[in-house]
């Protein structure tokens, strides 16, 4: 762990110094079009679906009457239309918080083992199988949330802000790294989230599976991440800075085509 | 246990073409844990794929094959229904057998 | 059984009735690892790894087609596919010339097996890949570079 920290350390300082390819050279589009037939993230989404359906919990229920917000247990479509204000629990909720709220509610599986458990671990891991399995009942869907509702408004709000926000030992924002066109971190490119089509780049190809780490991580995941190499407090799982930031992404990008789950390097 | 593979099997124009995703850590035996202790290697070694019950291919894998195995092949004939079936092996004598319907 | 045995062996890969008899239930899975070409896995350099599986020095042909990016964005997982023209190609081996062990995985292609399998392998560094077929006997290759931007094996 502390070696993953240093080489992020490194990638950040490295960031803009002289790289070893030239730009030019480095055109992964032959690359991920090969990864996408066939993308890991399925492993999680076949979990996921049997997930779904197994009747788990103090309650001993299946998630099939959960309610994503198209109605009881309807998956296909959902995740395209979250974030969403959720009119039963009147919260903005993502996908991985409003799956929790049914896996508390329908099978008494308690929110706080996911809140304070950690990532790729027990029922947070189970989790992000079922996100795996939500989002790819809405590959190539367009990305469509709805910001009409006032506290919809209050989180984009809220989540631009954080954007912009500065903070930690390295005075930090999501911006210092994601407002620009054609900025990136060794190889990898960042997506400029300030524009649409960044935005869009962005939200539309989390949750991804990873290949660096042969590990699925969902938006939560990567927000969690973010913050981390940010060098600021963690954010606590599916909290609303967390949740604004995803609507934030998800508004600008709104009407681009999401393909999901993504695979990443 | 080994968790299931997910295969897909389609018949068109005479060839069926298959693609396996193997869950597999696919550990080299090269890499260190966070104490600097050798993670010991853990890979998929032999898997073979059969066709109703003839065999359609038989592989050997290294600890070069990245983790998730992914495997695309294809062969002659097949037709919708028909069985497909891919049983793995790996070094430490772990197996998993996997069989869908070509669609 | 005996025939079949020695034209398994033949293969140079060795591995084809014990795939049978494990499909068959006919063994245990140990039991085949006896099968799994270990001095190939093993083998550090190039030639090692041909004389392991009985390709000598095979003849480069155009008619081995290795379908790889230029550039891999991460070396954990390069995708490489490989399709031989030749015919009764019967068998296929993907070799990484700076990987610490050449070899990455062989198919042994029953008769109506089409010449065209695809995986994904890990890459140390930039290097040459190799795809070794063996067709009606003899064997071929053909070589094509990939770049890795990142090691792969740091995770």
């Amino acid at each position: 762990m502390r070696k993953q920290f240093k080489a992020v350390a490194l990638s950040l300082a490295l960031a803009f110094a002289a790289p070893a390819f030239a730009q030019d050279e480095l055109n992964f589009d032959a690359y991920r079009e090969m990864l996408a037939d066939g993308n890991p993230a399925e492993l999680y989404e076949m979990e996921g679906e049997e997930l779904w359906r197994t009747a788990r919990g103090p309650k001993n229920a299946t998630l099939e009457q959960c309610d994503l917000g198209l109605g009881a247990g309807v998956v296909p479509g959902a995740a395209a239309q979250l974030p969403r204000h959720f009119a039963d629990t009147d919260r903005v909720q993502d996908l991985e918080s409003r799956l929790m709220y049914c896996m508390e509610t329908l099978q008494g599986i308690p929110s706080e083992q996911i809140i304070k458990g950690k990532f790729l671990k027990d029922e947070r891991a189970k989790l992000a199988a079922l996100v795996a399995y939500v989002v790819t009942h809405s590959n190539g869907e367009k990305i469509a949330i709805d910001l009409s509702h006032p506290k919809m408004k209050e989180m984009y709000a809220l989540g631009e802000k954080a954007f912009y926000y500065r903070t930690g030992a390295m005075d930090f924002a999501c911006s210092s790294c994601h407002s620009q066109d054609g900025k990136r971190i060794r190889a990898t490119q960042l997506p400029n989230i300030t524009k649409p089509e960044g935005a869009a780049a962005g939200w539309g190809s989390w949750p991804a599976y990873r290949v660096s780490n042969s590990q699925f991580w969902t938006m939560q995941h990567r927000l969690w991440d973010c913050f981390r190499q940010q060098r600021t407090a963690e954010p606590i799982f599916a909290s609303d800075v967390t949740i604004a930031l995803s609507v934030f992404m998800a508004g600008k990008g709104n009407g681009a085509e999401a393909v999901w789950p993504g695979v990443k390097r | 246990m080994a968790s299931p593979m997910r295969i897909r099997a389609a018949a068109k124009d005479g060839v069926t073409e298959v693609r396996v995703l193997m869950a597999h850590v696919m550990e080299t035996g090269q890499r260190k844990d966070s104490s600097g202790a050798l993670i010991p290697a853990h890979f998929i070694t032999e898997l073979s794929a059969r066709h109703n019950d003839k065999l359609v291919l038989s592989a050997q894998f290294g600890p070069s094959v990245s983790t998730n195995p992914y495997l695309a092949f294809k062969f002659n004939g097949g037709a919708k229904g028909d069985k497909l079936a891919v049983t793995w092996v790996d070094n430490k004598g772990d197996t998993r057998s996997d069989e869908v319907q070509i669609a | 059984m005996n025939h079949q045995r020695r034209g398994a062996l033949k293969t140079g890969s060795g591995l084809g009735v014990f795939s049978l008899l494990l499909a068959a239930g006919m063994i245990k899975p140990e039991m085949a690892q006896a099968a799994w070409n270990k001095t190939a896995f093993e083998a550090k350099t190039l030639d090692a790894a041909l004389a392991a599986v009985d390709a000598g020095k095979p003849v480069e042909s155009a008619d081995v087609v290795i379908t790889a990016p230029d550039i891999a964005e991460n070396g954990a997982v390069v995708p490489v596919g490989v399709l031989s023209n030749i015919p009764k190609t019967e068998y296929i081996a993907i070799m990484i010339e700076k990987n610490p062990n050449m070899l990455a995985a062989s198919f042994t292609l029953p008769e109506g097996t089409l010449a065209d399998v695809q995986t994904r392998v890990k890459m140390g560094q930039t290097s040459d890949v190799y795809a070794v077929v063996k067709a009606d006997g003899k064997f071929y290759m053909s070589k094509k570079e990939i770049k890795v931007t990142l090691g792969g094996c740091g995770g």
